[in-house]
């Protein structure tokens, strides 16, 4: 992997990741891992109804069960406890507040109805199955299309329909692009809803203090400082008395980048026994009751010349947002309408969205977010233009790729892309393929008697990272450092950003060494706890290393500056010509003039003999505002083959060219990357939350919602090229969400290609045998009255 | 994710877990590897009274060769089935089986016996235990019982086993010369439990007649079976590619497949039809002393 090509002693080489070493030998501690002095469990009675009328709980079973201390209803949290926090704002968007517990009215099967709180697990599920709630089902609506309909059952009947809200952006002249065009080819797609799974479900543990007046809260959460202000909100509890710290996280994906009931909950019953008070996911309910992602339908029309060059894009997306809004549920499908041209010149387009109210889950930020679900439309838009137009699908990307000079680059819903070179991605995806021969390869199989059916699959990506600059973003999108270099010349780092698996205390001790001239050792990444850290805004939206990297960088910079004042004045030599290296401060003109960095350090604390104007101590804090966001991009490449008797989907060869500008860590980058595309791998071919039409989950568990596993892949190859972002020091630009914006439909456009010369256009996700087998089958035998041939 | 109350045994000799079955009846389970009780009794679609575990019955753990028949203990593991020479030996067909049972953690845990008295649709054993002709042992306080494999599957969930038994024993007879048999199988890309499996046994003739033939059905109905319309289209016949395909289609004869989110009735047919015929080739292929 190709990284920055500067002299470093740190940044840009594969290091093994700082904290593995607790991880794998399970010394390190997540939430559930946590166990205080009478410490209680809280469980959730949920809703086995989509929809129903609450008419009475009775709890008076449960209250009397061993081992019980509290149970409460909406009825008792009214007043006491606010909704749950929406940070989107849409202009005429319809609110949907989802209350802490289903007030009136259950949602959605999952919906919280009761909180029941008991000395041990075991006494609380027996007490929990004791809690009476009397349910009159209410008509329900799963299907987004149907919700939209005017006969449609009504998630909230405070609203008069389903339509959550309408978003448009226009950009160019589209009517002119679609009467200048020569074709005009329209695709129809889903993208189905999904699960995120993290390993780790989600957990809270909370714990009050009343003489300090201080609520504790441990949550597996990605935003730790977003979490503590919208709970003291909730609560009505001064912010300064809330504590929230967030220790090792097993994976979020996005559905840890949200505040929960529960975490509420555990707050408030905390309070009201006066004991700590945890609760801890399982994995039906984490299926139920954590967010859902991704669950959108589109309609694309390309307006094409003969030669490939697309003019417009009319797209109408429609946005499934479940039955309420979690903290971004509408904001997400607007960054689907931003994204919708890719990293194409396309001068023209218009991109509608209309977010539904189902008796579903929310849907909500699922890694990517929105940019998966306007890749994959795009991507299978441009295989259909290929197709239809019977150009190479390579070709037709370079042609209306913009050119790496053309950069920045406007396009026409209003971003500026910062940097890129994509045909340089396509270019060394092609070659690691070897391409032709793959094609050579295809069309000998094509030929041949056997049957086999050989599919090769590209997908070009460019997708939004660093999110963002504060204008674009709810809750700010800066974020923050403080460093500390300690007496004894350890650096203390200490950061907003809150990692859930990302590998961020290496790669941040990779800077922060290489800044200071000292080693990974010597730096300590502290992060999670609000108490200990200044206001930061969280891990999310390929963030932390481009904006969280940078505040500390910048907050480094302020102690570097300071560091070699002092020094220059100890060693009278100008600062400008002193450099940090190897723990010592040297001159650049006269390597005689020299001092340890233990020594300048201990010149700043001791403060006997500062430069004029220099406080004493070393530490420096930032807040780090980005001018714009980073844009990575890549091409991939599938190779299938598909059984044509089962429609078994062999996945046996994946290329993946991507470009996330500078590399810190290529370890790093790489784990992001492979784990990303083996994501996608679940979209495309496995996983889809299934609800059957009385809004039940039917894929409520792992032992029927397919995530991909080892025996499932091929050896994933991954390479890049380096084209550094303008935006920030780092030249980095993100790469925690690339590899699922860039793979799904690449892996779809692989089947897509082998099933080709059937006449086969459209399979939906998940590529199930089932689907495949079907759509050979309708090509091949053209039975129902609806023959498809081969063009 | 947490069992409701249960009383726990766990008795040293298969004497004494026959009195403790015989003693609690119906409100007992029996705990062998796990992999089936205790999921569900997580989930509380299981809430037995007392639990009885034989895990600790070593003498239940043997893979033996006893009066010319391959014996098996109930609780050999899925892993102790791979993992055996004289399986591989004598009954290869089995370790293929074992081979493609879950994970490895899976296989280290789970039992033959547990398995084959749960009796889920879409375990894959039940396949192989059909195709060999296998006899399955119950033993209760009143003696034992033998049970042709073929008998054995009554329903969903369901066998001849009667309370009071334990299954303690499978015994297989030892295949003759140019015999060969494979299990090929679509697993649930989930569960890994197979969407259709098939098991088939195949001893050629001369002239590579199909002198006999048994087909293990597995995954597709409420319970295992034998396709038998299949097996009768090929005794006597000498195994040509369109007659082992047209052979292939009948194994869902008279069968209602499952249908659910993981596949259709439809396709479960189609998919059965498809593994059969693959199964068969290659248990043909290897009755002719070729690798397949």
């Amino acid at each position: 992997m190709a990284t920055a090509a500067k002299a470093t002693k740190y940044v840009g080489k594969p290091i093994k990741r700082k904290e593995d070493p607790r991880l794998v030998q399970g010394i390190a501690h997540y939430v559930d891992d946590l166990k205080l002095v009478g410490m209680l469990h809280m469980g959730i009675v949920r809703s086995p109804y989509a929809h129903a009328r609450i008419r009475s709980i009775d709890t008076t079973k449960a209250r009397s069960a061993p081992g019980v201390v509290s149970i409460v209803t909406a009825e008792d949290v009214d007043g006491a406890i606010g909704p749950v926090p929406c940070g989107a704002m849409i202009p005429d968007m319809k609110p949907a507040p989802r209350p802490v517990l289903a007030t009136g009215e259950a949602r959605f099967v999952g919906e919280g109805v009761a909180a029941v709180v008991a000395s041990d697990p075991y006494a609380l599920q027996d007490a929990m199955e004791l809690v009476e709630v009397d349910y009159e089902p209410l008509p329900v609506v799963v299907d987004p299309e149907k919700a939209l309909r005017k006969d449609s059952p009504r998630v909230h009947d405070v609203h008069a329909d389903n339509a959550a809200y309408r978003w448009e952006l226009e950009g160019g002249d589209i009517k002119k692009a679609f009467k200048q065009a020569d074709r005009v080819i329209k695709v129809h797609l889903t993208n189905q809803r999904l699960i995120p799974v993290a390993m780790e479900g989600r957990a809270v543990l909370a714990q009050y203090d009343r003489g300090d007046n201080r609520i504790t809260l441990w949550s597996a959460s990605q935003i730790p400082h977003i979490l503590r202000t919208q709970i003291a909100a909730m609560l009505n509890f001064p912010e300064y008395g809330v504590y929230v710290i967030v220790p090792e996280v097993g994976g979020g994906f996005g559905s840890k980048l949200n505040v929960y009931s529960e975490e509420a909950l555990a707050c408030y019953l905390a309070m009201k026994i006066e004991k700590p008070v945890k609760w801890t996911e399982g994995r039906r309910e984490n299926f139920l009751a954590t967010i859902h992602g991704r669950d959108q339908i589109a309609d694309m029309e390309f307006a094409v010349k003969r030669d490939g060059t697309v003019l417009g894009l009319r797209a109408h997306f429609i946005a499934d947002l479940g039955a309420y809004f979690q903290l971004l549920t509408p904001l997400i499908p607007t960054l689907t309408g931003l994204m919708c041209v890719g990293p194409y010149k396309i001068p023209n387009v218009r991109a509608e969205i209309t977010g539904v109210f189902t008796n579903k889950m929310s849907t909500d930020a699922y890694r990517g977010a929105g940019r998966p679900e306007a890749t994959y439309f795009l991507e299978r838009g441009m295989q259909a233009v290929a197709t239809e137009l019977k150009i190479d699908p390579a070709e037709l990307r370079r042609k209306n790729f913009p050119k790496a000079k053309e950069f920045p680059y406007a396009t026409a819903t209003g971003l500026i892309y910062d940097s890129a070179n994509y045909q340089g991605t396509l270019d060394l995806a092609l070659k690691k393929s070897e391409y032709k021969k793959l094609r050579r390869e295809q069309a000998a199989a094509r030929k041949s008697k056997t049957g086999r059916l050989m599919g090769i699959g590209l997908g070009s990506y460019v997708e939004i990272c660093a999110l963002g600059p504060s204008s674009a973003m709810p809750s700010g999108g800066w974020e923050s450092a403080t460093v500390r270099i300690e007496p004894t010349g350890r650096v203390r780092v200490l950061t907003g950003s809150s990692p859930h698996g990302q590998g961020e205390e290496t790669s941040f001790s990779q800077i922060a060494a290489d800044l200071l001239g000292v080693t990974m050792d010597d730096v300590i990444i502290v992060h999670g706890d609000t108490s200990a850290v200044p206001y930061g805004i969280g891990t999310f939206g390929s963030r932390s290393l481009a904006v969280g990297g940078t505040a500390m960088y910048r907050a480094i910079e302020k102690l570097r500056d300071k560091l070699l004042k002092i020094a220059g004045l100890v060693l009278s030599e100008d600062p400008a010509n002193l450099v940090l290296r190897n723990k010592q401060i040297v001159s650049k003109r006269d390597p005689k003039k020299s001092m340890s960095f233990a020594d300048a350090v201990g010149a700043a604390y001791t403060a006997k003999a500062l430069p004029p104007g220099v406080e004493p101590g070393l530490e420096a804090t930032h807040f780090y505002e980005p001018t714009n966001f980073t844009f990575s991009f890549g091409t991939h490449i599938a190779v299938v083959d598909v059984d044509p008797e089962t429609g078994d989907v062999k996945l046996r060869k994946y290329i993946a060219a991507d470009d996330c500008g500078n590399v810190i860590n290529p370890l790093l980058v790489e784990g992001q990357l492979q784990g990303g595309i083996v994501q996608s791998v679940g979209q495309a071919y496995f996983e889809e939350a299934v609800y059957d039409d009385q809004g039940q989950l039917l894929s409520g568990e792992l032992a029927d919602y397919a995530i991909p596993r080892a025996s499932d892949l091929p050896w994933i190859e991954t390479y890049n090229t380096v084209t550094p972002t303008p935006v920030n020091p780092l030249g980095a630009k993100g790469v925690g969400e690339a590899g699922t914006i860039g793979a799904t439909p690449t892996l779809v456009n692989a089947v897509l290609d082998a099933l080709a010369p059937l006449g086969v256009r459209n399979i939906d996700m998940p590529l199930k045998r089932e689907r495949v087998w079907k759509a050979i089958r309708e090509a091949t035998a053209g039975p129902s009255g609806r023959p498809r041939r081969a063009k | 994710m947490i069992p409701a109350a249960f009383e726990y045994f766990a008795p040293k000799s298969l004497d004494e877990a026959l009195r403790l079955v015989a003693r609690h009846g119906d409100e007992a389970k029996l705990l062998a590897g796990g992999h089936s009780l205790l999921p569900l009794m997580k989930l509380r679609l299981s809430a037995p009274r007392y639990v009885v575990d034989i895990g600790r019955i070593r003498s239940l753990r043997s893979i033996r060769e006893e009066g010319g028949r391959i014996v098996i203990g109930a609780l050999a593991t899925h892993h102790d089935v791979e993992a055996s020479e004289l399986l591989r030996i004598t009954c290869p067909l089995l370790p293929e089986t074992a081979a493609e049972i879950g994970d490895v953690q899976v296989r280290n845990r789970g039992t033959v016996g547990g398995s084959l008295a749960h009796a889920d649709p879409a375990a894959d054993y039940p396949a192989a235990i059909l195709a060999l002709d296998a006899e399955i042992v119950a033993t209760s306080s009143s003696g034992t019982r033998v049970i042709p494999a073929a008998e054995y599957f009554v329903d969903l969930l369901t066998t001849q086993l009667r309370p009071g038994e334990i299954l303690t024993e499978v015994r297989i007879p030892r295949t003759g010369e140019n015999s060969g048999a494979a299990y090929r199988k679509l697993h649930q890309p989930a569960s890994h439990f197979a969407l259709a499996g098939a098991a088939a046994r195949v001893t050629l003739g001369p002239g590579e007649k199909i002198e006999s033939v048994a087909i293990g059905i597995t995954g597709v109905a409420v319970n295992a079976y034998r396709a038998t319309a299949a097996e009768q289209m090929l005794i006597g016949k000498k195994a040509a590619p369109k007659l082992l395909a047209e052979a292939a289609e009948k194994v869902t004869d008279g069968i209602d497949p499952l249908g659910d989110i993981h596949a259709s009735a439809a396709y479960r047919r189609a998919a059965a039809a498809v593994y059969a015929r693959r199964a068969l080739e290659a248990a043909i292929a290897r009755a002719g002393g070729k690798k397949a």
